[in-house]
């Protein structure tokens, strides 16, 4: 019985209820969104490093963090250097330019790379021929709108297409190692060196190996460059997502509150009369407070819903610079941020409905 | 005092504050009801018949005074106590029907029997009341699409359906035209009569008082 109350009070008065649900919806897609998106990145980069073929990964003896930019300092002599230890089958020197908001140019010796990674899968156009042609992968390519042959500003440089590859190795953008140099001012520089073993079990002792050679380069097997694509792992990504849920938790709260807080002022005679026929206090407050916890779900289920509309509409106009997925564990805990914001935000007015006294209640008109 | 009272009120007296001004509502009221009798109450507005009301429905307690309904002290009444005493001891009738506005006609009975602690097993005694109340065709309409008369014959059939001890109907016919207030005063002296429901009911109108066994007039918070 009481759920049926609750149900027939939120439609009621619809408006009040749906408008109450679609900003109660709003954090719920945010979370989720945030989520989604910092998710879709750290797979995409972890897809993309797999990609290479690679057993091995050395960085400039300054870089911080995988998932941080570090400059292009690793002398390229190592990389033949390195081809000559025991257990190494190949190495190669990649140079890394930071472009637009979390997309990478990496200048590679193509050859090279496709002995290490199998090659790219061209899907139009082919490979890089002469100095200022690029690859772009299909995400950018539908980003920008582009194709193969045609000409891209990038750099304060104009670019010709060569090809469009598939997308999911080594990066979205790809030149010729040495241009990328020369324009870096890096010559004889890389940003990172991959290394392909004799046989990737042999990784972990490839790589003792190599630090024992290269003291003070950080070198980390493909298994922990992959492992550290995590939330944990980008700097101040997690104190960022509390600080969304705590906002989610706030809004969900003030959304509530407000529209409970009204519709006990609409409802003060009904309250009186369900106190007339003997509902106690703590019925009216389960009521209110079940009432605000269907808003929530409703929000959350709304949220849920909006979070793909977002992902749709990224994948249509960004899909290049931001992979969002789909996360579905973080479902219950956005419906939970949202439930606990939404019972806070009906406590108060639960507890005024409850405390009114029934013979005020039912002369209020 | 009679032993088989429903009702026994001895100096019952109720002060309300207003702000920090004491106002005597019931300065002092006499009255015993018996099981099955059907009591009219007039007298003009302020006098305190509906303050008398809320104490013996439990809306609210007495300041001083001896009261017992239905064998309950309502003097140590607490809160709690008076609630669940609404639930099946007491039903009310009020002047404005006092639906609830979102909920049909069934569900607004449903809502007293669920509070009341019943099941949903039917009650053939109540099909009998709703036959007499003649509404049976209109419990699936919400309050809005029932005429004054309607609502009023459903918040009836609400306040008896736990087979209260006492119904209190406050100006029943306060909102009705002359012949729904007759239909709903017909009502009240079948219930009266068939099923010897113990009523109390405030009137202005000295012909719905003529309808009680007895009429009992206040004055400035007085049984005269």
């Amino acid at each position: 019985m009481t759920s049926k109350i609750v149900l027939e009070n939120l439609k009621h008065r619809p408006m009040r209820s749906l408008l109450s649900i679609l900003l109660i919806a709003v954090p719920v897609t945010l979370i989720l969104c945030l989520i989604g998106l910092s998710t879709g990145l750290l797979e995409d980069g972890k897809t993309r490093s797999r990609g290479i073929g690679a057993d091995l990964m050395i960085r400039g003896s300054t870089s911080g963090s995988v998932a941080s930019f570090s400059a292009t300092s690793i002398p390229e002599a190592l990389v033949a250097r390195l081809e000559q230890q025991p257990h190494v089958q190949m190495a190669i020197g990649v140079v890394v330019h930071p472009f637009e908001v979390v997309l990478n140019v990496m200048g590679v010796d193509l050859d090279q790379f496709n002995r290490m990674s199998g090659g790219f899968t061209y899907l139009a156009g082919g490979p890089l021929r002469r100095p200022y042609d690029v690859l772009i992968d299909e995400y950018f390519a539908a980003q920008k709108h582009l194709k193969a042959g045609d000409t891209y500003r990038m750099l304060n440089h104009d670019w010709r297409i060569t090809g469009i590859i598939a997308g999911g190795k080594l990066s979205r953008i790809v030149v010729k190692k040495e241009v990328l140099q020369e324009l870096d001012a890096a010559t004889n520089k890389v940003t990172f060196i991959y290394v392909k073993c004799d046989r990737p079990s042999q990784a972990d002792e490839v790589k003792a190996q190599l630090q024992s050679l290269l003291p003070g380069y950080p070198i980390y097997t493909m298994e922990e460059v992959t492992s550290m694509f995590s939330v944990n792992n980008v700097q101040g990504l997690s104190q960022f997502i509390a600080v969304i849920v705590g906002i989610g938790v706030i809004i969900g709260f003030a959304v509530v509150c407000l529209s409970m807080y009204m519709a006990v002022l609409q409802r003060t005679r009904e309250i009186g009369i369900l106190k007339s026929l003997g509902a106690s206090n703590g019925f009216i407050l389960g009521m209110i407070l079940s009432e605000a916890l269907m808003m929530a779900l409703g929000g959350t289920a709304l949220g849920i819903l909006l979070s793909y509309g977002a992902t749709w509409l990224i994948h249509v106009f960004a899909p290049a610079a931001l992979p969002m997925a789909i996360v579905k564990t973080w479902w219950p805990i956005a419906g939970g941020v949202t439930m606990v914001g939404a019972a806070l935000g009906a406590l108060y007015p639960g507890l005024a409905a409850a405390r009114h006294d029934p013979i005020e209640a039912l002369a209020y008109e | 005092m009679s032993n088989g009272a429903i009702i026994e009120i001895r100096q019952l007296v109720k002060t309300y504050m207003a702000g920090r001004v004491p106002v005597p509502a019931l300065r002092g009221v006499d009255l015993t009801v018996e099981p099955g009798d059907f009591v009219s109450i007039i007298g003009p507005s302020g006098s305190g018949k509906s303050t008398l009301f809320h104490i013996i429905g439990g809306l609210t307690p007495p300041t001083s005074g001896h009261v017992r309904v239905a064998g309950q002290d309502m003097v140590t009444m607490t809160d709690g106590d008076r609630t669940r005493m609404r639930r099946r001891t007491i039903g009310f009738v009020f002047q404005k029907f006092n639906l609830l506005p979102n909920l049909t006609a069934r569900d607004n009975i449903a809502v007293a029997r669920f509070l009341g602690g019943f099941d949903h097993k039917p009650d053939p005694q109540f099909e009998e009341i709703l036959r007499l109340l003649g509404v049976e065709q209109r419990l699936d309409h919400k309050p809005s699409a029932l005429s004054g008369g309607e609502q009023q014959r459903i918040a009836i059939a609400r306040a008896v359906v736990n087979h209260p001890a006492i119904l209190l109907a406050d100006e029943p016919t306060g909102n009705l035209d002359s012949g729904n207030s007759n239909a709903v005063l017909e009502i009240l002296r079948g219930l009266n009569q068939r099923t010897g429901q113990t009523i109390l009911m405030i009137t202005h109108n000295p012909e719905a008082a003529s309808y009680g066994h007895r009429i009992v007039e206040m004055r400035d918070g007085r049984i005269v």
